[in-house]
C-alpha cells in the first residue's frame, strides 16, 4: 500500500502525481468527480477501475493538464530539463488517435516536432521509440494500413517517445481482441519493467488491472470517489503463470467485489 | 471458394465496370441518332433545330471563333474559382481564429449566396469594369461551398486528436498547420470541387448579362449573339464545349481530390481494402 506523505511539494516527496480534494464540476451542474485524493509515487504502476461515467477518464484528463479542476489540486512532478509544460506526461487515448494523413514516422515524431526538437535528436528517439513497440519496419506506413494492435503501438511509441515521466492511460486496449490484449498487456508490462515509468492505466477490466498494476483503485460512480484501494504483491515479472495462479484468482475476485456496490442500483443492462 | 469461383466473381466485377461506361455511351449514341433521324424525316430547318451532324460541322468550321472564347471564359472561370478558393479558405480560417469576426461576417456570406447571381450581374456591371464584373460573379457563387465546407472541416477535428497537441503544447500556427488543415482537406476540396463547376456557371450568368449590355466575347457571349443571329448550330456547338468545359474542370479537380487523398482518406480508398 502507499504510504501517507506529508503535505510538501510532490517532486520531494518522491511522488510523480498527487490529487488533493479534488472535484470537477461540468457546466450544467454535473458533479462528475471528487472529491478526489490520490497520490501515486514515481515509477508505481496504478490502475483506476470503475463503472463507465465513474469519472476515471475525467481523473487521467486533469491529471494530464487537458482539463482544470473546480476546486484542489493538481500535482504532477516534471523533468527538471524540460520547461515547457505537459512535457513530462504521455498520454494514450481508448481509440490510437492518429493522424490518418500521415506515416507512422510522422504520427510518432509529432510531440517532438511540435517541442521543436532537432531533427538529428529526433530521428535517434523515434527510431528507438518504435523499436521499443516492435514496429520499426513500419515506419513508411499509413495508419490505415496497420491492424488495430499495432496502431495502439504506434499510439504508445508517440507517447513514449518524449521519454515521459508519467504514462497516463486511458482504457487502451479496451477496443482490442483478447489476444492482442494480452499480448499488448505483456508488452507494456516489459516496456514499464525497463523503463520505470510512473503509469496510471484507466480500466473497466478487473483481470487487466489485477494483471498489470501493483495497485488497483476502485472508483464509485457520480460523483466519481475513490472505493477501494488493493495492493497486488506479486513475484516480479509477471507472465502468463501469474495470469492462471490462484493470487491472481484472489485479487480479482477482491476487486470484483470492491467494484460490486459501484455498480448496485443501475439496471443490468 | 475454388479459384474458379473467385475468377468468375473477378469477371464479374469487370463486367459490371464495362457496363457502367459501356450503357452511358449506348445512350448517347442512341440519342444522337434518333434525333438526327428526327431532324432529316421532317425535314427540319436548322434555324429551328439542327441535327448533331451540323452542330460537330459547325463547331469544326467556326472553332477559330469558338476556340477563342473558350479560352477567355477559362480563364475568367480560372480567376473566380482562385480567388473562390483563396477567399473562401482564408475566411474560413479568419472565422476559425475570431469567433468575433465569424459572428460579424457569416450573414452577409449567407445574403451574398442565397441572393441570385443572375439578379447580381446587372447591377455588378454598372459599378465595375466588365471583366472584372464577370470574374466577381463567378467569385461570388463559387465562394462560398469553399467557404462552408472548409469551416466544417475545421471544426471536425478529432478532439482526442486537438487535446494531444494541447498536451504537447503546441502553439496556435502548429496547431493549424500540422492538425487543422489536414483534418479539413477533404472538406476543403470538396467545397473546392464544387466551386469549380460553381465558377463556370457564374462566369457564363455574367457573360451573359454583358452580352446583353452589348459587349464581352466568352462563350456565353456567343450562345446570345448566335440566338439573335438565328445561328442556332453555333448556338449547340458553344453548349457542347461549355458542357466539356464543365465536366472537364469537375474531372480534373475529383482527380486532383483524389491523389491527394488516395493514401488514407475513406472516400479516396478502394472498395475491397
Amino acid at each position: 500500500m502507499v504510504q501517507v506523505l506529508s503535505d510538501i511539494d510532490a517532486d520531494l516527496a518522491g511522488l510523480s502525481v498527487s490529487l488533493r480534494g479534488v472535484t470537477k464540476t461540468f457546466e450544467g451542474g454535473i458533479s462528475a468527480l471528487g472529491p478526489l485524493d490520490l497520490k501515486v509515487r514515481k515509477g508505481e504502476f496504478l490502475a483506476l477501475v470503475g463503472p463507465s461515467g465513474c469519472g476515471k477518464s475525467t481523473a487521467l484528463r486533469l491529471i494530464a493538464g487537458l482539463a482544470t479542476p473546480t476546486t484542489g489540486t493538481v500535482q504532477t512532478s516534471r523533468h527538471d530539463r524540460d520547461a515547457r509544460p505537459g512535457h513530462a506526461i504521455g498520454f494514450v487515448f481508448q481509440e490510437p488517435t492518429l493522424m490518418p494523413w500521415t506515416s507512422v514516422w510522422e504520427n510518432v515524431r509529432l510531440p517532438l516536432r511540435l517541442a521543436r526538437t532537432p531533427a538529428a535528436a529526433a530521428d535517434v528517439r523515434i527510431r528507438e521509440a518504435l523499436e521499443r513497440v516492435g514496429l520499426a519496419e513500419f515506419a513508411q506506413s499509413y495508419p490505415r494500413e496497420l491492424s488495430g494492435g499495432m496502431k495502439m503501438r504506434v499510439s504508445l511509441a508517440r507517447a513514449l517517445v518524449t521519454d515521459p515521466d508519467i504514462l497516463l492511460m486511458d482504457e487502451p486496449f479496451a477496443a482490442l481482441d483478447e489476444i492482442t490484449r494480452f499480448r499488448l498487456n505483456n508488452d507494456l508490462l516489459a516496456l514499464w519493467r525497463n523503463l520505470r515509468k510512473t503509469v496510471i492505466f484507466v480500466t473497466h477490466s478487473v483481470f487487466e488491472s489485477v494483471y498489470l498494476s501493483q495497485r488497483v483503485v476502485v472508483m464509485t460512480s457520480r460523483p466519481g470517489r475513490i472505493a477501494a484501494e488493493i495492493g497486488i504483491a506479486t513475484v516480479e515479472p509477471r507472465g502468463e503463470e501469474f495470469r492462471t495462479s490462484a493470487a491472481y484468482a484472489d485479487y480479482c475476485r477482491k476487486v470484483s467485489a470492491a467494484l460490486a456496490p459501484a455498480y448496485s442500483g443501475r439496471s443490468a443492462l | 471458394m475454388s479459384a474458379q469461383g473467385k475468377k468468375q466473381v473477378a469477371d464479374g466485377g469487370n463486367a459490371l465496370r464495362l457496363l457502367r461506361i459501356v450503357l452511358p455511351v449506348l445512350v448517347l449514341a442512341l440519342g444522337l441518332i434518333v434525333w438526327e433521324l428526327v431532324v432529316r424525316l421532317n425535314d427540319i430547318q436548322p434555324y429551328v433545330l439542327p441535327g448533331p451532324v451540323l452542330v460537330f460541322k459547325t463547331l469544326i468550321s467556326d472553332w477559330d471563333v469558338l476556340w477563342q472564347s473558350l479560352l477567355t471564359t477559362l480563364l475568367t472561370t480560372l480567376e473566380g474559382f482562385i480567388a473562390a478558393s483563396v477567399g473562401g479558405i482564408g475566411l474560413a480560417l479568419l472565422f476559425n481564429q475570431s469567433k468575433l469576426l465569424e459572428y460579424s461576417l457569416f450573414p452577409y456570406a449567407v445574403i451574398l449566396q442565397v441572393t441570385p447571381v443572375i439578379a447580381i450581374a446587372p447591377l455588378l456591371l454598372i459599378y465595375l469594369p466588365q471583366q472584372t464584373a464577370v470574374v466577381v460573379c463567378a467569385w461570388i457563387v463559387g465562394f462560398f461551398p469553399v467557404l462552408s465546407n472548409t469551416t466544417l472541416g475545421l471544426n471536425s477535428v478529432d478532439r482526442n486528436l486537438a487535446g494531444l497537441f494541447q498536451l504537447y503544447g503546441a502553439s496556435r500556427l502548429q496547431a493549424l498547420r500540422l492538425l487543422k488543415l489536414p483534418s479539413a482537406l477533404p472538406y476543403i476540396l470538396g467545397g473546392l470541387r464544387i466551386a469549380g463547376g460553381l465558377s463556370l456557371i457564374g462566369a457564363v450568368v455574367a457573360e451573359i448579362a454583358a452580352g446583353t449590355a452589348g459587349a464581352g466575347s466568352g462563350l456565353a457571349y456567343r450562345i446570345a449573339e448566335s440566338g439573335y443571329r438565328l445561328n442556332i448550330p453555333r448556338m449547340f456547338a458553344a453548349l457542347l464545349l461549355l458542357s466539356l468545359a464543365g465536366i472537364v474542370i469537375y474531372g480534373l479537380l475529383a482527380l486532383i481530390s483524389h491523389l491527394a487523398l488516395r493514401r488514407w482518406h475513406e472516400s479516396a480508398l478502394g472498395k475491397e481494402s
